[in-house]
């Protein structure tokens, strides 16, 4: 069903579809419009669901952690410093394999305190042992999460899934939507059925001390189950777009790069304005192109690198540092690249720290500086009057 | 390969660690003669290795027994008494 | 529990776990299991319960159990209860929260009173042996007044540990909950009718029960429930009982010397030289036995 809806309030509806029996949330800038949703769904009747409000985030972590161990479907969401608070309990979720999904509103971190928009925060747990899918758009963002239950879910995978939507440019957005029916979505995701749970009936111990006889083997086991889930990322993705009637999910998506010399990569809402550019550069003759990762983790490297093989020039445009080195993502492309054989020239850019505007004019900007070949990470649209004290 | 399963324990599956091993000096022995099956070493017994059924039945599981001695301080018939580890029961 | 037969395979809490010999600890939480029953999901606190029962891939319990972390035990009892009330399950099951004292009165107590707050039908358990020993005994905030531990040495300047004890259990009440108590190791019966009277109630219930550490305040491993009776009985450790936030019983004392209790542990062998320090714990006990009331007569 089509309609217009505020990013949060479509992420709260279709997360009541997804019928979650225990959600916990703890309040902070920009997520709360999402759990603001669901907590009135609940009042009003329209979800059957416990909510629980909790005192941190670290124990709206712990809550559905031990609601997802006890065998029910669980939600959370957060941003930022809400994020790092649950860093800990993240991994520990991970680690015990509990199919958690997680909305990441994702926003920049302190100091100095600022409310906008980065992926600095979920950048901080890509190592936690999480899924991490990222949403260009308020319609992708809807349908990643129904994904993300599904593949959370599936036995080959278990773990925990986190959806980034970039702060305020889409959760407080307003797009007109295709809103998957309930019906859709019971057909599409059946009754969480886990493999292990806490059951007086069958009482196990779940969260053992592992010594190193084998904690190595329970980490090198979420490696190898990060491998399965590229495969069941896109399996689910083909058949939420068989249920819906429209394709989206997967693990990247491309834009104009088949015959692109020129390709930048980025993840999240800078997608959008980068295609409007691409569009604007094609018209002018220039073969450019943008690759969209919608997987960061598990990161896809046979389909990063089948878009990207015959590129010349790569830029790397991400909202997100690595202070003292590179940028991340593009410390990931450049060693795969490298890895592969690739000749092509990489280049690692750092835009919109902290909700700083990204205009076309920079993304041509960085179209323009591609050829240059810098080892450094290159900040554009810096004030540098501000620099100069 | 199920990654899940190293990371679950079955219910009392410590029972394969035979503690017993680390007593050094004393061992308790029950002398079965003044019990009343008041059960106190049982309640008590840290390890939870001693059995019983009725006065003067009592016995201690020396593979998990540690030797503490709290069987012997809490029996109020003082029919538990810690002997030499090396001693004949 | 005379007449009941003694099978170690009844216990919740099996053999072959690695606390150290005569814990007072393993002692109390196979009381806290057992008097649970087996219908019982346990969250568990990072610490030396957590370590010495569950190494992998062996577990002492017989019962549901998880462990997560150190100071989230509550919040994880918070989620198992919310989704057993989401699953209609709550009224066969009980729901136990336990940990130690750092756990509890320290890293713990953000979720511990988040979780009391809330109303959430769980029963939370501090096992108290006053001072982080799975870590190598470091001074916790429910460490005693001029206790000797790692991190507040006795030195030329320091008679160890320069507070008194959180009032925890006062903390607890304050969340006008049900059920609050102490108990100790040294009796086990009150334990037992503690831990089911509290799961009689709906809501959130609160026991904290002192368990002495032969390895932690240096005394001989036989000696584990007699220390823990002197501290009752020297007006140290007083055991209380509330009701929704009334006081409704006290074990009684006729109160005995703080040094019958201190000499017995080297974590206070230098108290005993000191009049001035000893005269600080002796008013400790002195403001406690007041307090509840607790002299015979």
């Amino acid at each position: 069903m089509k309609k217009f809806v505020e990013g949060s309030h479509a992420i709260a509806e279709i997360i009541s579809k997804c019928r979650p029996g225990v959600i916990s949330a703890y309040p902070i800038t920009p997520q709360t419009h999402i759990v603001e949703g669901l907590a009135k769904l609940i009042a009003d009747g329209e979800l059957e669901a416990e909510f629980i409000n909790v005192e941190s985030e670290h124990s709206a972590a712990s809550v559905v952690l031990g609601a997802s161990a006890t065998g029910v479907r669980t939600y959370t969401a957060t941003s930022s410093q809400g994020l790092l608070l649950m860093a800990e309990v993240l991994f520990n979720i991970a680690g015990m394999r509990l199919p958690v999904v997680l909305t990441c509103a994702n926003r920049s971190v302190s100091a100095p305190i600022n409310i906008w928009n980065d992926h600095q925060d979920s950048m901080t747990v890509r190592d936690s042992g999480w899924i991490q899918l990222y949403a260009e758009n308020i319609q992708e963002a809807i349908d990643l999460h129904v994904i993300a239950y599904k593949v959370a879910e599936d036995k080959r995978v278990s773990l925990p899934v986190l959806i980034g939507i970039d702060g305020y440019v889409l959760t407080h957005a307003f797009e007109v939507v295709d809103m998957p029916e309930q019906e859709m979505v019971d057909r599409f995701l059946p009754k969480f059925d886990p493999v292990v749970k806490l059951d007086p009936e069958n009482p196990v111990s779940m969260g053992l001390l592992g010594a190193p006889d084998v904690y190595m083997e329970t980490r090198y086991a979420i490696a190898k189950t990060m491998e399965t889930a590229l495969g069941v990322i896109q399996e689910a993705s083909k058949s939420y777009s068989d249920v819906v009637g429209r394709p989206t999910g997967g693990l990247v998506e491309t834009y104009r790069t088949d015959d692109a010399e020129k390709i930048l990569i980025a993840m999240g809402s800078v997608v959008g304005s980068i295609k409007d550019v691409v569009d604007e550069l094609r018209e002018k003759g220039e073969k450019v192109g943008v690759l969209k990762i919608i997987s960061y983790r598990p990161f896809p490297k046979d389909a990063i690198f089948e878009a990207l093989k015959e590129a010349k020039y790569v830029g790397v445009v991400e909202k997100a540092v690595s202070l003292g080195a590179d940028s991340p993502l593009f410390a990931e492309i450049a060693a795969l690249l490298y890895k592969r054989g690739s000749n092509a020239v990489v280049n690692s850019f750092t835009v919109g720290l902290g909700g700083r505007d990204i205009s076309s004019a920079q993304i041509r900007q960085i179209f323009g500086e591609m050829e240059k070949d810098e080892t450094d990470t290159r900040f554009i649209g810096l004030n540098t009057e501000l620099l100069e004290a | 390969m199920y990654p899940i399963e190293i990371l679950v324990g079955k219910p009392g599956s410590s029972m394969d660690n035979k503690t017993g091993s680390w007593r050094s000096d004393k061992k308790p022995k029950f002398l079965q003669k003044e019990c009343i099956a008041c059960n106190m070493c049982f309640v008590i017994c840290p390890e939870g290795c001693i059995a019983g059924n009725g006065p003067n039945t009592y016995t201690v599981d020396y593979d998990y027994c540690k030797g503490c001695g709290l069987c012997a301080y809490v029996c109020p018939k003082k029919d538990i008494v810690m002997i030499d580890e090396g001693e004949e029961l | 529990m005379a007449g009941v037969v003694a099978d170690p395979k009844n216990h919740l809490m099996a053999s072959g776990h690695t606390a150290c010999a005569g814990c007072g600890q393993a002692i109390a939480s196979r009381i806290v299991v057992n008097a649970a029953g087996k219908n019982t999901i346990i969250s568990n606190a990072t610490g030396c319960l957590e370590v010495f029962t569950t190494k992998a891939p062996q577990t002492a319990w017989r019962v549901a159990w998880i462990h997560s972390l150190f100071e989230n035990a509550a919040a994880v009892a918070s989620g198992i209860e919310g989704a057993l009330r989401y699953l209609g399950k709550l009224d066969n099951i009980n729901v136990i929260a336990q940990g130690g004292d750092g756990g509890t009165a320290d890293i713990g107590m953000g979720s511990l009173s988040g979780m009391l707050e809330r109303g959430h039908d769980v029963l939370y358990v501090c096992y108290d042996n006053e001072a982080y020993m799975n870590t190598g005994i470091q001074r916790s905030g429910l460490t005693p007044l001029d206790c000797n531990t790692t991190t507040s040495p006795v030195g030329k300047r320091s008679y160890g540990n320069p507070r008194p004890k959180k009032p925890l259990l006062e903390i607890a009440v304050a969340h006008n909950i049900s059920y609050a108590a102490t108990a100790s190791v040294a009796w086990p019966a009150d334990i037992e009718k503690k831990v089911k009277k509290a799961l009689s109630y709906k809501g959130p219930k609160f026991i904290q029960i002192h368990v002495p550490c032969p390895l932690g305040w240096r005394f001989d491993s036989s000696l584990t429930l007699e220390v823990a009776k002197l501290a009752v009985e020297t007006g140290l450790y007083p055991l209380v009982e509330y009701e929704n936030g009334t006081l409704i019983g006290v074990r009684k004392i006729k109160p005995k010397p703080v040094e019958d209790y201190l000499k017995l542990q080297g974590r206070y062998r230098h108290l005993l030289k000191s009049p001035e320090a000893l005269e600080e714990v002796r008013k400790v006990a002195q403001a406690n036995i007041e307090r509840y009331n607790l002299s015979v007569g």
